[in-house]
């Protein structure tokens, strides 16, 4: 493997390598609570805490976890994560937790949390398992916040609870509802497949 | 008992897994390749459905009351551990299904639907033949949506894409358009 810079660990999971829009990692988090912007950031939030924190501590104790029950390891401290982002969500902001409901349970599942403790915390020292992470969550947070964005403004003529239309538009409710989510993520993946196609055929010509 | 026909069929179609909460996402977009490996999985997941209904249901009942902040970590514990058991059951009893069922019975474990099935039945206070009948609703929900996706799948690639639709774009979209026609059932009524 080839030697990375630091700024190379951080920025790869911001834009690159993106696990909602590259990847295709955590989409159910990422479809499910993105109806309005505000349960967007709690949720990328919620797992940027989550990631980070489960990944200093696996690169902190890889030298203790067995190879054999190494993943069951992961699960149990990505676990523990959730429970006290489950719990301070609820304390803290209460409506919003309430608004996710299950869903912040299942960031656990979040087969991106566990591929990052995989491909990279159980490998490397602290500092890069801790920029990696922080990458990553800002991607996904990132990703949450083009599909939320778009969607609330479409489906409820808003941004962040202000409206931005005036009195007279009629919001496309479709937007948020479950279809909207795969829509709005399918016509993103459109949009930069072709923008990458374009580039690609200026550089050609 | 029309109680649980209720629960069977609003978590079959009117609130599919799949389809209106966004759970199970990955093998509907990994495996929705061909018809027969679609049916599989959910058949699959039929089973460790079940069986996870069983088991929440016993925790739930028996030992959380005691340590409910402890919820979580034993549900994924149980869940883990269970589909490693089931694996090692059907490869020494049944060693055809083994084969059938291949790669994909490990990777339930980290499928949300399973998780999210032992959730949604602590949070709606599920007694135990409504939950085995949620899991049964959930599970068909899922094989469902995974069959149809596949079918429509396996026509649409003999179809002409624009280049820049290929992929994921493309099943998301179709996803999409699925996910609106299963919300015309909506008027059955609302979630239980």
């Amino acid at each position: 493997m080839r030697e990375t810079t630091p700024s190379e660990d951080f920025l790869r999971g911001v834009w690159k390598e993106n696990p909602v829009l590259v990847q295709m990692l955590g989409l159910c988090p990422a479809l499910a609570v993105t109806n309005s912007v505000e349960n967007s950031l709690a949720m990328g939030i919620a797992t940027f805490f989550v990631l980070c924190g489960s990944s200093l501590f696996v690169s902190l104790l890889k030298h203790f976890i067995p190879h054999e029950v190494r993943i069951s390891t992961y699960i149990m401290i990505i676990a523990t994560f959730v429970t006290v982002a489950d719990m301070g969500l609820e304390a803290l902001v209460p409506t919003v937790h309430k608004a996710l409901g299950a869903f912040i349970a299942l960031i656990v599942v979040n087969c991106m949390i566990l591929g990052r403790q995989e491909a990279f915390a159980s490998k490397r020292p602290v500092g890069r398992s801790l920029l990696d992470a922080a990458g990553s969550g800002l991607g996904f947070l990132l990703a949450l916040l083009m599909i939320g964005g778009v969607r609330e403004i479409l489906g409820s003529g808003s941004f962040l609870g202000h409206p931005l239309f005036g009195p007279h538009y009629e919001p496309w409710v479709i937007m948020i509802l479950p279809p909207g989510g795969f829509l709005t993520l399918g016509f993103w993946l459109l949009g930069m497949n072709w923008f990458r196609a374009r580039k690609q055929q200026r550089r050609v010509s | 008992m029309g109680d649980l026909i209720w629960i069977l069929l609003s978590t079959m179609v009117v609130n599919n897994f799949t389809l209106a909460y966004f759970l199970g996402l990955c093998p509907f977009m990994g495996v929705s390749g061909r018809v027969e490996t679609a049916f599989r999985m959910g058949m699959a997941n039929i089973f460790v459905l079940v069986l996870t209904s069983i088991c929440s249901w016993a925790l739930n009942t028996y030992v959380l009351d005691y340590a409910p902040y402890l919820r979580l970590i034993s549900f994924i514990v149980v869940i883990a551990s269970l589909v490693q058991i089931v694996e090692m059951a059907i490869k020494k009893l049944s060693p055809t299904l083994f084969q059938q069922l291949g790669i994909y019975l490990p990777l339930i474990t980290t499928n949300c639907a399973i998780l999210g099935l032992a959730i949604f039945q602590t949070n709606r206070e599920y007694n135990f033949f409504q939950g085995l009948f949620f899991a049964l609703g959930a599970g068909l929900g899922l094989t469902l949506a995974l069959v149809l996706m596949a079918s429509i799948r396996e026509d649409a690639e003999r179809a002409a894409v624009p280049a820049a639709a290929r992929g994921m774009a493309l099943v998301l979209i179709i996803a999409g358009s699925l996910s609106m026609a299963f919300m015309g059932f909506a008027g059955l009524g609302s979630a239980a």
